[in-house]
């Protein structure tokens, strides 16, 4: 039966070749926009390099801070003692790291200006993270408290700064302060904003007290990422940073109350972006789904329309079918089947050009190190996106076509 | 085989309203060969439909095989249709797009059976009309005798007990209607088939069974 079907499918296609193209046209291009949209995706959220645990991490990084006066803050404005007193004090976890975000800085060397990014780092910060390194190590808890002067400097910025030749050992100004190069790492996306940097240093260096009791940090915050010891933990962790913030202190007098959480680095981006309180648990998610749905609408009422024009030029094939045995259900399967073969080979058209405007969105340099990639949880979530289209666009017109009586249909779908 | 009880088919639109049908009272007996006729409009077509569960009359019932059909729901008419009724129609009603040994193969791809179960049946139909050499033709590269007997082992393939031909050589010149018939014929005989036919032409009708002429919806005879 599906084998017929297909076959009829792939004959219709060709008969009508204009038919075809526009509804390939536009199939293709609303699935590639949707393609790049879940490389997009899956580049920001999804387990890749070096945040490869992801399952079993959290992050407390947002916050909105509320004043006595009613004012309210958001944002990355958490200090490091507040890191330090309720996050690192977590009992359940593997590992906590403490860092900040990346500063922009410049720097010279032989009269070349260099503008790069910084973030300050802990020694956990590197068993967290599964950095790639192509030479050397990353420093250790030891390094930090010490003070050792040391950095870690991605590929590109070797390539800039030491114009390709070996850093190790070499040093490297940074923020006012010489570094001794000890390792060297694949470059980091800009949309990986925990691991992201151009330069890691140790914590101990930044120009912030890191004692200073205080909520509030300074510019360009910090944040603290919590490793599980298995993902069955998380919620527990959840439980017990949830119970030291009811024991949290207002040092500075002009906050009265804290609102933020541990969450995956969705929920946290998810706070940040509707100031959400309370229960985070993926809207993030559920949002961009509804607006890939809301994407797909325009061009699946097209396409039901298209379809279901095609109704009357089949419609004596419909009573012809049906006066040999087809039910009104089995045409309707027909004709989704159809519907869906269309979508996969539009489908396919667009993985293909999602290939080729992956690779030109990745060297045009929007984005620093950006790599979209097509893989396979692209390719599922294309796969699914396809299907839905399918079903989306082809349900209507199939169910318009088997209520048609056999009567009519054979007549030409006049009523 | 078939029994229709005071069949009554009225199409109703918004303005008016037509008889097409009017209290009409049939037995056809199995292996029985009989023509419809009457003028144009008189409700022919109309009753092959409703005789073929294409359609439902207004008011009164069919009997198939001595059960009554008016509880059917879309899938057992369907599958009544695929199991126990052929069609035959005027214009054939070939798909295009399909090659003329998978427009054969149409009625079978409802039931479960093998692709080349399948295969070997509509090949064996084809031989059964004459046209073994056409199989891999479409429609469009035939002529309309072809065409018509292509309809015709599409209409046999499923090996039904009833066959409805709706002015099966309407289309045709005389030498091509003839032969059509002659293949109609021969299914009575050789299968007892039951074949109602629609037709208007006097010649034609004479060579079946039993005539029975409508005129405005009514039986006449």
């Amino acid at each position: 039966m599906l084998k017929n079907y297909f076959k009829t499918a792939i004959k219709v296609l060709w008969r009508h070749k204009l038919f075809t193209f526009i509804s390939l046209f536009g199939i293709s291009f609303t699935l590639l926009i949707l393609i790049v949209i879940a490389s997009f995706v899956d580049h920001t959220f999804g387990p890749v390099t070096p945040e490869k645990k992801l399952d079993r991490t959290l992050s407390v990084t947002m916050s909105i801070l509320r004043s006595k006066s009613g004012g309210m803050a958001a944002g990355p404005l958490f200090s490091p003692y507040f890191l330090k007193r309720y996050v690192k004090s977590l009992k359940t976890p593997e590992l906590v790291s403490l860092s900040s975000f990346h500063n922009p800085i410049i720097t010279y060397k032989n009269n070349r200006k260099f503008n790069f990014a910084l973030k300050f780092v802990d020694g956990e910060f590197w068993q967290i993270l599964d950095f790639e390194f192509i030479e050397g190590r990353g420093f250790s808890t030891e390094d930090v408290e010490m003070r050792n002067p040391v950095a870690v400097i991605s590929r590109e910025t070797r390539d800039k700064y030491f114009e390709g030749e070996s850093a190790l050992g070499k040093t490297i100004e940074a923020d006012g302060q010489n570094f001794r190069v000890i390792g060297i790492v694949e470059n980091v996306s800009l949309l990986r904003i925990m691991p992201y940097s151009d330069i890691w240093v140790p914590l101990t260096y930044t120009k912030d007290d890191l004692n200073k009791i205080c909520i509030m940090g300074g510019f360009p915050g910090w944040y603290a990422m919590i490793l599980a010891r298995d993902k069955s933990d998380l919620p527990i962790i959840q439980r017990e940073f949830n119970k030291h913030l009811q024991e949290v202190e207002f040092p500075e007098g002009r906050w009265v109350s804290v609102n933020t959480g541990a969450n995956t680095y969705a929920e946290a981006i998810t706070r940040s972006l509707f100031r959400q309180e309370g229960d985070t648990k993926s809207p993030l998610l559920i949002f961009i789904f509804v607006l890939m749905f809301l994407f797909m609408l325009l061009p699946t009422v097209n396409l039901v329309n298209i379809n279901i024009s095609r109704i009357l030029e089949r419609s004596s094939e419909i009573g012809v079918r049906k006066a040999f045995g087809a039910s009104s259900m089995t045409l309707i399967w027909q004709f989704i089947t159809e519907n869906v073969i269309i979508t996969l080979i539009g489908g396919a058209i667009s993985l293909f050009l999602a290939i080729l405007v992956l690779m030109v969105i990745n060297d045009s340099g929007m984005i620093p190190h950006l790599h979209l990639t097509l893989n396979y949880r692209v390719f599922m979530v294309s796969l699914v996106i396809c299907l839905c289209f399918g079903l989306l666009s082809g349900v209507y017109p199939a169910y318009k076509m088997s209520r048609l009586n056999p009567v009519d249909a054979l007549r030409g779908g006049q009523q | 085989m078939i029994k229709l009880n005071g069949i009554e088919k009225v199409y109703q639109t918004e303005k008016i309203e037509t008889l097409a049908l009017y209290d009409i009272n049939l037995e056809v007996e199995r292996g029985e060969f009989l023509s419809v006729m009457g003028p144009s409009g008189c409700g022919k077509s109309t009753l092959l439909n409703i005789m073929g569960l294409l359609d439902e009359p207004t008011k009164g019932k069919v009997f198939i095989d001595g059960e009554s059909t008016v509880s059917f729901k879309d899938r057992k008419r369907a599958n009544v249709r695929n199991r126990k009724i052929g069609f035959i129609f005027q214009s054939y009603h070939l798909i295009n797009d399909l090659s003329v040994v998978d427009n054969v193969e149409l009625p079978l791809i409802y039931r479960t059976m093998s692709s080349a179960k399948r295969r070997k049946r509509a090949l064996e139909a084809l031989e059964k009309v004459g046209l073994s050499a056409r199989t891999k033709h479409f429609p469009s590269q035939l002529s309309g005798g072809q065409r018509q007997r292509v309809a015709i082992a599409r209409a046999i393939v499923g090996g039904p007990e009833i066959l409805l031909a709706d002015e099966p050589t309407g289309n045709l010149d005389s030498v091509m209607g003839g032969e059509i018939l002659d293949i109609l014929n021969k299914l009575v005989k050789e299968s007892n088939t039951t074949i109602v036919m629609v037709t208007h032409d006097d010649s034609i009708a004479h060579q079946s069974d039993r005539i029975i002429r409508l005129f405005d919806g009514s039986q006449v005879n």
